[in-house]
């Protein structure tokens, strides 16, 4: 087990290196540098600001230096803010984005798991019919086009939901939504096709012979090996929704990490561009590594150390 | 009959010589169906998949000669008939320069359409490709071919084709490569386990006794024994691309004016949303339609094609 955990991590940080690498590298080969402005400024304050950030050495001292900050827990300057550290970006904006994640997946797990089972034991039923067409529509639906729905619909229409800002829990309820419609679809989707399968299963038949409540059957039985397919759904899931979107941020105006990945690449910061991907990678990395060891949780014929 | 009750297997009074007609067992009653044959038959008898598969063909056919029937043209700007409400002259109404929004959502369908059918054809191009060669491959090339593959995987595509597209500049060819160049890793995964899968099997080892090479094993051997599967993702993979280029288009990384797509239109409706919904509502509508026409086809196709699958 521990072998298990120190093999994956040290493949968790050579990945980690090679997706920096390629990151750093594809980054300062776009065209364009952080200090070109629609207003041309004249060559020498370019030329100050860029030695002032080291912009004028060549890539490799740079690449150098950066990995050095980096091991020192210093994510580097924004170019674009003067005096914003990308580490002081990352502390601002990562609460808004992590408490709506957070929601968003409780929200997704808490719904999409019983509609799933739901639809499955009421198979061919009407209740079972109107999950099944609910959470194929949810797949179709564009975040924003669900995002701008919903504010049209909740907001401006019935005027019962607040359009921006995070004060009270009503303000989280259309965010989460729009995050999570197409997840909560797929899970339960998921969950059903799963349980499903688990329900025709021999283990299933003995355990009703052997009197086993219909309770126990679908909660312990059934339900315990159908999980699998959503926990290596919702692992990576998490470590997505919590680092931020883009349009859900921008359309209910929350400060949150996601408007930096776009900003950071169209302004050609390089450092928080570069901050938002390692933290991200990590997330992800951290996130399957976490899945691996929750099948054998799940599932004790899955043993994590082969 | 015997005291027990049973049939006495040795009374020939019992048998019946069958009739002349039959006596060839070779005979085959009804023609032999190929795999797609059998396929497209199980395929038909999906009242889902079908009605997917008439959504996807009507919105093509709608994409491809709605903007010839109309009157006026997508860039066509009338000032005075600027925010016109949907029905009367204009189906959909006109957007805030007086253009037909009918005409721009078709030409926007033509676009998102192009793109995701060229994306998808080219990213499962290199994805076929790569899995098959680190699959048939195995060993040390396959583990380092298959590293890389994760590599990209951990990185968030989105931001992959946001720097492509960065790079590049916005514009039709652009988007297409973006997400080409970021969307083959599934297939090339699906394809890598496929070929594992058959490289063991019988008939490739006939086919290496007589001689194939690598080249001819791949692809005549290997690569058609995994349509299923590859058929089935690359369905999937459509209506995803779709979703990418809108999101592009809507992030003002896609396709610049006086052009338009599904995302770009999406993206155009927003500041006037309160005032003119319909704006908004007419291009979603067909982004979802879309989409739900090729999901549907694409689990027809994964229950046609591989019938042990189905429930």
């Amino acid at each position: 087990m521990a072998r298990f955990i120190a093999d994956r991590v040290v493949s968790i940080i050579l990945t980690l290196i090679a997706i920096i690498t390629v990151t750093f590298f594809m980054m300062h080969s776009v065209p364009g540098g952080p200090f070109a402005r629609d207003k041309e400024a004249p060559p020498e304050v370019i030329r100050a600001l860029e030695a002032k950030y080291h912009l004028d050495e060549p890539l490799y001292v740079q690449y150098v230096s950066y990995i050095k900050g980096l091991l020192a827990g210093d994510m580097g300057p924004s170019f674009q803010k003067p005096g914003v550290s990308v580490n002081d970006i990352i502390r601002q904006s990562m609460p808004a984005s992590l408490k709506i994640g957070i929601v968003t997946i409780v929200f997704v797990l808490l719904l999409g798991i019983p509609a799933g089972i739901l639809s499955a034991t009421r198979r061919d039923k009407p209740s079972d019919y109107a999950i099944r067409f609910i959470s194929t529509l949810g797949q179709t639906i564009p975040s924003f086009v669900l995002a701008t729905l919903l504010i049209y619909i909740f907001s401006t229409k019935l005027k019962i939901m607040p359009t921006f800002g995070l004060r009270s829990w009503k303000h989280y309820v259309l965010p989460c939504a729009a995050l999570g419609g197409y997840s909560l679809s797929f899970v339960a989707r998921l969950v059903r096709s799963s349980v499903l399968e688990a329900l025709g299963q021999d283990y299933i038949r003995t355990a009703r012979a052997k009197g086993v409540s219909e309770f126990q059957v679908l909660f312990k039985h059934a339900l315990r090996n159908s999980l699998i397919p959503v926990v290596t759904y919702v692992g990576p899931l998490v470590a997505t929704v919590v680092t931020g979107s883009f349009v859900v941020e921008k359309v209910f105006a929350i400060p949150g990490m996601g408007k930096f990945f776009v900003d950071s690449i169209t302004n050609r910061d390089y450092t928080v561009l570069m901050g938002l991907t390692i933290l991200d990678a990590a997330l992800l990395c951290g996130a399957v590594l976490i899945v691996d060891l929750l099948y054998g949780l799940i599932d004790p014929r899955i043993r994590v150390d082969r | 009959m015997s005291a027990t009750g049973r049939l006495d297997k040795s009374d020939r009074t019992l048998w019946e010589a069958p009739p002349p007609e039959s006596k060839s067992p070779e005979q085959v009653s009804r023609p032999s169906m190929t795999y797609f044959q059998d396929a497209w038959r199980r395929f038909r008898e999906n009242p889902a998949a079908m009605f997917g598969l008439c959504l996807v063909a009507f919105i093509v056919i709608l994409a491809l000669l709605g903007p010839a029937v109309s009157s006026h043209s997508y860039w066509e700007q009338d000032l005075n008939r600027t925010n016109e409400s949907p029905g009367g002259e204009y189906i959909f109404g006109t957007d805030s320069l007086g253009r037909d929004l009918f005409v721009r959502v078709m030409t926007g369908g033509r676009i998102s359409l192009l793109v995701s059918v060229i994306a998808t054809f080219i990213s499962c191009l290199i994805g076929i490709l790569y899995g098959g060669f680190a699959g048939y491959a195995g060993g040390g090339a396959d583990n380092a071919m298959m590293r890389i593959v994760d590599i990209i995987w951990t990185i968030p595509l989105m931001l992959y084709a946001i720097i492509l597209m960065v790079w590049l500049g916005p514009g039709l060819h652009n988007i297409l490569i973006a997400i080409a160049l970021v969307y083959w890793v599934n297939m090339a995964r699906i394809v890598r386990a496929q070929v594992m899968n058959l490289k063991e099997t019988e008939f490739v080892l006939a086919a290496k006794v007589q001689g194939a090479g690598t080249w001819r094993i791949l692809t005549r051997h290997l690569l058609p024994n995994s349509m299923g599967p590859i058929l089935v993702t690359a369905t999937m993979m459509i209506p995803g691309a779709v979703f990418t280029e809108s999101f592009l288009s809507f992030i003002g990384l896609g396709i610049s004016a006086p052009l338009a797509s599904w995302g770009s239109l999406c993206s155009d409706s927003l500041g006037a949303l309160r005032s003119y919904p319909y704006q908004l509502f007419f291009p979603a509508a067909f982004i979802c339609a879309t989409m739900l026409g090729f999901n549907f086809v694409g689990d027809g196709l994964r229950d046609a094609l591989d019938p042990r699958l189905r429930r």
